[in-house]
């Protein structure tokens, strides 16, 4: 737990300047976070019923949906991610400015879930920086708001004055991958049941 | 026994809708070159504009290119795959019990249509005749799913021409039913209610009576979607006229579903290849006149009334008896038996590490989904996962015509033009 | 009966099947559609199928129905994989076919004489991969995931706007110049030839 100050009377409070300015910062970027919803498939269902009036997540500050990237603070991915999508989800994370958060809603955002085959993205890492995985196929209501909960803490957790910059851009190298080839390929294997389907009959 | 959905048009005349000539034909600009010229000034060039893949409006992760002749599309060239998954190419490393979660996901907005076309497929393949329960809860479940499918449509279609509310009170009515699914299969959205020759459960106690409630508040809800939108003049000023097709050009392009029943074709599967007993059901086949955006509004209304009047016959004779069909060579015996019984446990082995094999040969059915014809169409070489796993995808082949509706009309109206597909990207794609 | 039909089958729905030889194809389906009696207006689907065992060639399955007399034809055409994978589009009888014989193309690499616009529609036009669906394509592609990821991110959808969408722009003055140069020499990018097998 940080320690933000100490009462030293009931008239005065005593903290140091990064607290306050951290805590005036990370509150407001925390509640107030308008989601880009790059929704692709099933998850974004569920993110339009979590939208809606029973779920509502307007009640946690994401009243407006930011359809353009250029005003939002997070992405939330919900959805499958084809390859053929994979530069459109590339371009609308550089357009966003910065602070920006990811969320990978659901399994196959996350993973690449049931779809272990040739058109798939094993998992929107490969290309984007993700803040929380969301999983679930699709994930519940309940789930996501779980997922947007945890990114606010992890937002209220950070600090402008960090010595090691944490909100960097991170662009692509020059072979166009974000990590390196051998790490897509290790984190991309398959696994589970997976492992023993490849046989066709 | 079709029933002609009467359209109001006698709005437009009163308010001289811009874009209805006297006769309830659209004016649309004409294509040729000896139009009247731009006005001095102004320049003549087109322009192309890209609209999507990401984008509220699309419904999905849609594109199109259009290009303009300042307001007015001049064409329209869409360009799809970016939701392509795989679907066909996954199915064939699945046995067919494992392709049923697959169906879920296609079209994802009734996904226990999509189970139940599945399994009508690979039954048809394999000879299982279902017993009598379980053709009644399965019509019962494709009535549901035409109903949720309508209501998203009906909600983010008028997002997109401008009526927010709507929206709200479907996705309401879909938490309704939301909640069913999950009382019978344990998930909202991704049911995969199906099995070859059977269901994954029975219904469970409550389900009858929170149904049956169900059927009679959801009139209310249409009733009062009618008053806001029907004689509306925003939305009947920006929907008829629109994405007019006759009912030759319907035909020609092979859509199916409401909006080809729209443009006047009286075509339902339910009653032309009747499946799962749907002749014996008293239900009227929805057809439109115009074939425009506005009549396959009326259209899917109008169905989903008609869905419930199925839903509550449904109901009413639901038959008492086992959900699945008694071969333990296709449906997985009860665990104590399994656990016990020594023949039982061989023909759980056998099915679990094998799959069920299917004879050689194929088979095409095709239901009536809330978009369209939905088929499958498998291919069996004898083993048990299938050489080829065809899903005819309704969306697919209706989209195929946007480019035909949208000439000729302004860039909004595309937008209305697109929304009255009703497209699933998962479908389209695969 | 039917003219070009080669043999004839039922399927296990108890649909008629008829195979017809590929030279006789469009010839048939024009009979098909415009003999009354026939009246098979309505177009269901147009897809292929590849069989596991290699002894057995390709097939192009035609769904057909006919509104009016409430009946289906299932028609097919074999392609032995050993020859050129071509066959006559059907588009000019039923304008339903257009996206469907693309479709067909993209996934088996089957290529429709007459087609007003034969390109890839699911995957992308420079996908280098192959065609997804023949039993020779391997479930997870042929190229590791790296190297699947590189291609996809620099596939730039905005470079590969097609021939029709390029003479639109050409109008304007202000299209890019390798566009205009690539619109001048009629090419549409550099598409790769899939690997051999």
């Amino acid at each position: 737990m940080k320690r933000v100050g100490e009462v030293k009377s009931s008239n005065y409070l005593l903290t140091k300047f990064e607290n306050l300015v951290d805590w005036a910062v990370n509150s407001s970027r925390a509640n107030s976070l308008w989601p880009m919803p790059f929704g692709t498939a099933c998850c974004a269902i569920e993110f339009m019923a979590t939208a809606a009036s029973r779920y509502d997540f307007a009640r946690f500050g994401m009243e407006r949906q930011a359809f353009s990237p250029r005003q939002a603070d997070v992405l939330i991915c919900a959805g499958r991610l084809p390859f053929k999508l994979a530069p459109v989800i590339r371009r609308i994370y550089d357009q966003m400015p910065q602070p920006k958060w990811v969320i990978s809603m659901g399994a196959c955002a996350s993973t690449g879930g049931v779809f272990d085959n040739y058109a798939m993205v094993q998992g929107i890492d490969t290309i984007v920086p993700v803040d929380v995985y969301v999983p679930g196929c699709p994930p519940r209501p309940e789930g996501l708001l779980y997922g947007i909960l945890l990114l606010h803490k992890k937002i209220k957790g950070e600090s402008l004055f960090d010595a090691v910059k944490r909100r960097e851009e991170q662009p692509l190298d020059d072979k166009g991958l974000r990590l390196a080839p051998e790490t897509i390929d290790e984190i991309s294997e398959p696994f589970g049941n997976s492992v023993h389907q490849f046989r066709s009959a | 026994m079709s029933k002609r959905v009467v359209s109001p048009r006698t709005i437009e005349l009163e308010l001289a809708t811009p874009g209805i000539d006297a006769q309830g034909h659209a004016t649309r600009v004409p294509l040729t070159a000896d139009r009247a010229p731009a006005e001095p000034g102004l320049d003549e060039e087109h322009m192309l504009v890209n609209i999507g893949p990401q984008h509220p409006a699309t419904h999905g992760v849609l594109r199109l290119v259009v290009e303009l002749d300042g307001e007015t599309v001049v064409r329209c060239i869409p360009h799809l795959g970016y939701l392509h998954s795989g679907f066909e190419k996954l199915g064939e490393y699945r046995h067919y019990n494992q392709i049923i979660p697959l169906t879920d996901r296609t079209d994802y907005l009734s996904p226990m249509s999509n189970n139940i076309g599945f399994a009508l497929a690979a039954e048809k393949l394999m000879g299982i005749q279902i017993t009598p329960r379980c053709t009644v809860l399965r019509v019962i479940a494709c009535e549901m799913s035409r109903i949720i499918s309508h209501m998203v449509w009906l909600g983010t279609t008028s997002i997109d021409l401008g009526a927010f509310t709507p929206f709200l009170w479907a996705f309401q009515q879909r938490e309704k039913i939301y909640d069913l699914q999950e009382m019978w299969t344990g998930a909202r959205l991704t049911t995969s209610l199906t099995r070859v020759g059977g269901l994954l459960a029975d219904i469970p106690d409550g389900f009858v009576e929170k149904l049956r409630d169900f059927t009679k508040t959801f009139p209310k809800t249409l009733a009062e979607i009618d008053r806001v939108l029907t004689r509306n003049a925003v939305w009947a000023g920006r929907t008829q006229g629109v994405g007019t097709l006759t009912a030759d050009e319907a035909t020609n392009y092979s859509l199916s579903g409401p909006m080809l029943r729209a443009s006047g074709v009286a075509y339902d599967v339910r009653k032309d290849k009747p499946y799962l007993g749907y002749e014996t059901y008293d239900f009227d086949v929805v057809v439109g006149e115009h074939g425009d955006v506005y009549d396959r509004y009326l259209v899917r209304l109008e169905e989903c009334h008609q869905s419930n009047r199925i839903l509550e016959q449904a109901l009413d004779r639901l038959p008492d008896g086992p959900i699945n069909v008694d071969d333990p060579r296709v449906i997985l015996p009860s665990k104590t038996r399994a656990m016990t019984d020594m023949e039982a446990m061989i023909f759980h082995f056998k099915q679990v590490m094998e799959g069920v094999k299917a004879p050689v040969g194929e088979a095409y059915v095709g239901i009536e989904n809330p978009k369209g014809e939905l088929g499958n169409y498998l291919v069996s070489d004898g083993t048990a996962k299938p050489v080829r796993w065809r899903i005819r995808p309704p969306s697919f082949i209706n989209l195929a015509a946007l480019p035909k509706m949208a000439e000729g009309h302004l860039l909004s109206d595309l937008i209305a033009i697109n929304a009255s597909v009703d497209i699933v990207m998962g479908e389209v794609d695969r | 009966m039917i003219p070009g039909a080669l043999r004839e089958a039922v399927a296990r729905d108890g649909e008629p099947i008829v195979y017809v030889a590929r030279e006789r194809l469009l010839e048939t389906m024009k009979w098909l559609k415009e003999t009354p009696g026939q009246d098979f207006d309505y177009l269901v689907d147009v897809t292929a199928v590849e069989f596991r065992d290699k002894e057995r060639p390709l097939e192009v399955v035609y769904f057909l129905r006919s509104l009016e007399r409430k009946a289906d034809l299932r028609v097919k055409v074999e392609l032995n994989p050993s020859e050129e994978l071509a066959v006559d589009s059907v588009w000019g009888l039923w304008h339903g076919a257009d996206w469907l014989e693309r479709e067909v193309f993209d996934m088996f690499g089957i290529t429709f004489r007459g087609h007003p616009d034969l390109r890839r529609i699911l995957m992308w036009e420079t996908y280098a991969e192959g065609y997804p669906l023949r039993k020779n394509f391997p479930l997870r592609g042929r190229f590791s995931r790296a190297e699947q990821v590189r291609q996809a991110l620099n596939a730039n959808p905005e470079a590969h706007y097609s021939m029709e969408e390029l003479s639109i722009a050409e109008a304007s003055d202000d299209l890019p110049d390798d566009m205009r140069e690539r619109l001048k020499r009629g090419e549409r990018g550099v598409i790769p030839e899939p690997p051999h097998e």
